[in-house]
């Protein structure tokens, strides 16, 4: 609370641009130690707006006007607010609360450390086993004749950032585990991703071999030769890097780089060309602005897109995942990925590859077990890359976002092969960055130990799976031929576009658009009721058709319909 | 004329044909007036590909001739020379669809070149397939067409007031291209019509389009006035235009064009409406593309899609550079602020562009579709079109003569109603529960304007269309697709009546590239139509349960 100046200002004026608000509303504002919020003076609404301070990732004061002064307030699910208040003295006070607070320096800042939703200790840690990455291991058929778990990292000893569970091939012993995590960039040595029980042959990841230019080690070189054996289908396996070629190379100055084909036998290398972290918060800062364009032409629209290079990066990520999971199901060849730490790009990489292979990570809950598998236990460093913390601006990129937006991506090239809709994607995207719950804390499975985050926070998971209702897409069919087995985009450049239920809050609420998702979703449970009915042999009582269930959808839709989106902006207010 | 002539070779065994969505297949190939035929001859399989030669926008024939050189220097009989020769016809058609066809010999493959090349562009109405197409479950005498302007005009009590019908245009001398029948203000005779088409451009004098029924507000069409360099004058047209507003303080007139091209048109005669003279009109410009520039458009974007070879900045900048969505765009937000003016601001309107014709009914049909729950369902989409199109007089023969494979010399090819499909598409989209109508009508449509078994969309206008015998010769489309067994496939499951305006958003995130259309042959389409199946099917089978 320290940080607070100034608990209360009246008279403010709040404009919620991303929402297409046209009009500011005049209310009070409130800085609470977790939330600024707005509360109108209308008496008839009295509409409240909350935002959390970790979710604001800027706040910006423009010049003084005669009304008073102005702050912009970005927020990291891309929703943006102007404040408007009478008082300069007042402005700034906000100003430098609000540029305190929206940075925290310890984790003991942290919302996710006071949150607390009304739960008890015992249903507090049972959220913490709700995904259970062993109980998937097996169910992809892992620990089996070829893929054993190893101990080798049990507390943390050959590799700080990856979990103390692993599993790899059967021949890999210890000594070849430890030798080969001491060639491997941060001690990533190869381990196992996800195993395809159709053709045995599995997705690996691990980091950048330590090799320079003539550097080779006979452990690593034993490692893979392991992961080749462990796929009795075929007699070698990729190695994709998902680097630009000219970028290992240059790695390879620095005593690092790639696989010498000449050391390794029978391994075939790939590179991908993801770009890295900074080309890609780069890349995002401008499809953000493109995204806030109030009334672009087509053509400066298109301009812009192109421009970001936004859409070319998601098509890298997803052509690599096509290009592991075609390797896996279609050649039965095994893959062992890396990048430079293999955190970021890697976990991508590995993780569209697993959506587009298993049908399982394309459900609700598969998606949790994939998050959690990929990306929280393999060490991906969740708190430096969403800036949870003050530190590092270099450190910060956008690269779950691209995971979650390649998701979204597949979800509409095939509308009836995912469990759940947009929303639950959006909702994931908010939570990997609000720092409500403790699930993506820190960077690896240490840090998150070492904080004891599962005896202080909660976990998200078990939140999102109780409100999985408003997450399921009606049109899925686990049954259907597009749902079932391997996943065949297209990554044609056609087949993207801008994900405008996230980076546009404004075209996702007006017009207040009709969605054939909830009227669909009510007319799933409509039916579902009538056939309970029928079944039970019940009567249905007369008159109780299903349309009086679903007369409510217009109104829903309704209310502000009338609002022009055609030219307008006329009449806005500044 | 005999079809015949045309028709060197009317069979080819044994010729491969590849075509989107399948796999190739072997068989018969056979050529007739009016259709190309293909009969799979493989085991265990009857496919048979029935395409009209009018659907082909452009065939591109390569022969491949190995023998050619060696016999040269053999001197091999003729006959043997011919038989190791093959040829591949890449036929391109109008509904964007791509075949290829490998066929053995030479000659063959040269004469059904030919006769394609000659039967797919014969442009002699009375001899196309709609005069000759019989359908088993359909008689001539069947009701042509929906509606005709008199129906419309005593269906609309609420006008009859202020307005009335005239046939001055009865036997379409006073202006050939529109119908019969319209409507305009009561105040004004057919005296005075008749001075007033002499001074609007094609004879189109402003005739009511749309009657707002919560204002009484109207949309008016016509064509450009002829005032000309010295700035000429006609009191009749003012009058009419005077009795529209009638009553209330102003209206407004959106030109399509430019100020600057409404200038130029002046200069060769043409001309807008000026302000001394019009002084309760209020002229707004709103530049809309038209003619040759809207085909290049499509003809880019079209090849655009075709190549799966670009990558993602040479997409982007094609679709950019392309300008079709910019077209969207406008037409969209001119037809949007038309419904504002009526809707919002309780003012009538005029629109024209220079002919009439095109953007002009583009926009007045999309205002409507915003504006009239009743233009939304299914009967109501296809009322509208035969009412702003067919019998407004566009013309379709001109405009949609040959599609963005062409080679052909461009003359009055535009793809106007193509543009209004897209625009109605993005609607669509936007407003999945207000139309009536399915994405697959659309299409259908697309295609049908274009190639038709139909006599709907033949002729540019009513009056050629009478002189041809097209109501008594040929079947009319909308009725068919209003059939009990069509009319499942073309109708909107989720669809919801509501009386709101649908206001269309505008924004570029808004607007997406018609991959229905575009990209109508690629699998990828195949999955989003899974979906609108699966819909379909939840929505029918929640109708079973609610009914038991």
């Amino acid at each position: 609370m320290e940080h607070i100046r100034t608990p209360k200002v009246e008279n403010v004026r709040l404009l919620d641009r991303s929402s297409g608000q046209r009009k500011a509303s005049i209310g009070t504002l409130y800085l609470s130690a977790t939330h600024t919020i707005f509360v109108e003076n209308n008496p008839e609404t009295r509409k409240e707006t909350w935002v959390l301070h970790s979710m604001v990732s800027s706040v910006e004061r423009t010049p003084t006007i005669p009304a008073g002064s102005q702050l912009i307030l970005r927020c990291k699910d891309f929703r943006v607010f102007q404040i408007l208040v009478p008082l300069e003295r007042d402005c700034l006070d906000v100003h430098t609360s609000l540029f305190r607070l929206s940075r925290p320096e310890k984790y003991s800042e942290l919302y996710c450390l006071s949150f607390n939703p009304n739960v008890n200790k015992d249903e507090r840690e049972e959220s913490w086993t709700f995904i259970d990455l062993t109980a998937d291991y097996k169910r992809m058929g892992v620990p089996n004749n070829l893929w054993v778990a190893t101990a080798a990292n049990s507390e943390y000893r050959v590799c700080d950032t990856y979990p103390s569970e692993l599993f790899v091939p059967k021949t890999a012993t210890p000594p070849i585990i430890v030798g080969s995590a001491r060639f491997r960039s941060r001690g990533r040595f190869p381990a196992l991703s996800y195993f395809h029980q159709d053709t045995l042959a599995a997705v690996c990841r691990c980091s950048q071999p330590l090799s320079g230019f003539s550097g080779r080690c006979q452990e690593d070189e034993m490692m893979l030769q392991a992961l080749m054996k462990a796929n009795p289908g075929s007699d070698y396996i990729y190695v994709v890097d998902t680097r630009p070629k000219l970028n290992a190379m240059a790695n390879r100055a620095a005593g690092k780089g790639y696989e010498n084909e000449d050391h390794y036998t029978n391994i075939k290398l790939h590179f991908i060309g993801i770009e890295n972290i900074h080309v890609m918060r780069s890349s995002q800062q401008k499809i953000i602005d493109v995204g806030e364009m109030r009334f672009p032409s087509m053509t400066d629209f298109l301009y812009g897109l192109e421009n970001s290079g936004w859409l070319k990066h998601i098509k890298a990520i997803l052509d690599a995942g096509l290009f592991i999971a075609r390797a896996v199901a279609d050649e039965g060849v095994s893959v062992l990925v890396h990048c430079s730490d293999g955190w970021d790009r890697t976990a991508q990489a590995c993780s569209v590859a697993s959506i587009l292979l298993d049908p399982y990570y394309r459900t609700i809950k598969g998606l949790m077990v994939l998050i959690e598998r990929d990306w929280v236990s393999f060490g991906h460093k969740f708190s430096h890359r969403y800036g949870h913390l003050d530190g590092d601006p270099k450190e910060v990129s956008p690269v779950i976002d691209q995971f979650v937006e390649c998701v979204w991506q597949l979800s509409e090239q095939f509308p009836c092969a995912f469990e759940f809709n947009e929303r639950f994607l959006v909702a994931i995207h908010t939570h990997i960055y609000s720092c409500q719950y403790g699930s993506f804390l820190g960077n690896c499975q240490k840090e998150r130990r070492d904080m004891r985050l599962g005896e202080r926070t909660h976990s998200v998971w078990p939140k999102l799976w109780k409100e999985r209702a408003q997450y399921t897409n009606p049109l899925y069919r686990a049954e259907q031929s597009q749902s079932q087995g391997v996943l065949r985009p297209n990554t044609t450049p056609y087949c993207f576009k801008m994900w405008k239920g996230l980076y546009n809050h404004a075209e996702k609420s007006t017009p207040p658009r009709q969605s054939p998702a909830d009227f669909l979703s009510a007319v799933r449970d409509e039916s579902q009721q009538l056939e309970e009915e029928l079944t039970n042999q019940q009567e249905v009582p007369p008159g109780g058709t299903a349309h009086h269930h679903l007369g409510s959808r217009q109104e829903d839709s309704s209310p502000d319909r009338g609002a022009n989106h055609v030219g307008g902006g006329s009449e806005e207010e500044d | 004329m005999e079809f015949s002539e045309h028709i060197k070779t009317a069979n080819v065994e044994d010729v491969v044909l590849r075509q989107p969505l399948h796999p190739p297949g072997r068989g018969t190939l056979c050529i007739t007036g009016h259709h190309l035929l293909f009969s799979d001859r493989e085991e265990g399989s009857c496919r048979q590909v029935l395409l009209l030669l009018r659907n082909i926008d452009a065939i591109e024939k390569s022969v491949e001739n190995l023998l050619t050189y060696s016999s040269l220097f053999s001197n091999a009989g003729l006959s043997q020379r011919l038989s190791g020769s093959s040829g591949t016809i890449t036929i391109k058609c109008k509904d964007l669809r791509v075949f290829q066809l490998d066929i053995p010999g030479m000659e063959e493959c040269l004469n059904i070149a030919r006769s394609i090349e000659t039967l797919s562009c014969l442009d002699i109405v009375s001899e196309m397939y709609p005069f000759f197409y019989r359908p088993s479950n359909a008689s001539l005498r069947d009701q042509c067409g929906l509606s005709s302007p008199e129906r419309h005009y005593s269906q609309m009590k609420e006008l009859h007031d202020r307005w009335r019908l005239s046939t001055v245009n009865r036997d379409f001398s006073v202006c050939p291209s529109y119908p019969q029948a319209v409507i305009v203000p009561k105040s004004t005779d057919d005296d005075m019509l008749e001075k007033v088409a002499k001074f609007r451009q094609g004879g189109r004098f402003p005739v009511l389009c749309y009657y707002h029924k919560k204002n009484g507000m109207v949309i008016m069409r016509s064509s450009q006035p002829l005032m000309g360099a010295n700035r000429k004058r006609c009191r009749e047209d003012e009058q009419l235009l005077l009795a529209v507003i009638d009553g209330s303080d102003k209206g407004y007139i959106i030109d399509t064009r430019s100020s600057q091209q409404a200038l130029q048109a002046q200069m060769t005669g043409g001309g807008f409406e000026s302000k001394s003279c019009y002084s309760s009109w209020k002229r707004l410009q709103r530049q809309m593309e038209r003619g040759k520039a809207l085909q290049e458009s499509l003809i880019k974007l079209v090849e655009a899609c075709g190549d799966e070879s670009n990558n993602m900045d040479r997409w982007l900048s094609k679709l950019e550079n392309s300008k079709w969505l910019s077209h969207v765009q406008t037409a969209l937000s001119t037809a949007g602020l038309v419904a504002e003016c009526v809707e919002r601001d309780g003012h009538s309107v005029l629109v024209h562009g220079s002919e009439g014709t095109d953007s002009t009914l583009l926009i007045s049909t999309l205002a409507q579709l915003i504006m009239d729950p009743g233009c939304r369902t299914l009967e109501g989409f296809l009322t509208l079109l035969e009412r702003e199109w067919i019998q407004a007089g566009h013309p379709f023969q001109k405009r949609c003569a040959h599609s963005a494979y062409s080679h052909a010399r461009l003359q009055q090819e535009s793809p106007v109603f193509l543009l209004l499909l897209d625009c109605v598409w993005q609607l669509w989209q936007q407003f999945p529960l207000a139309l009536g109508f399915s994405e697959t009508l659309l299409l259908r449509l697309s295609t049908e304007a274009y190639v038709s078994d139909y006599g709907t969309f033949l002729c540019n206008n009513q009056q050629e269309r009478c002189a041809l015998g097209v109501k008594e010769n040929t079947h009319c489309l909308f009725q068919a697709l209003l059939r009990p067994g069509e009319r499942d496939c073309y109708s909107n499951p989720l669809y919801e009546h509501t009386e709101l305006a649908i206001w269309p958003s505008v924004h570029p995130q808004s607007l997406h590239l018609w991959r229905g259309f575009f990209l109508r042959w690629t699998p990828q389409t195949h999955h989003l139509e899974e979906a609108q199946e699966e819909i379909r099917n939840m929505v029918i089978e929640w109708g079973k349960l609610a009914l038991s």
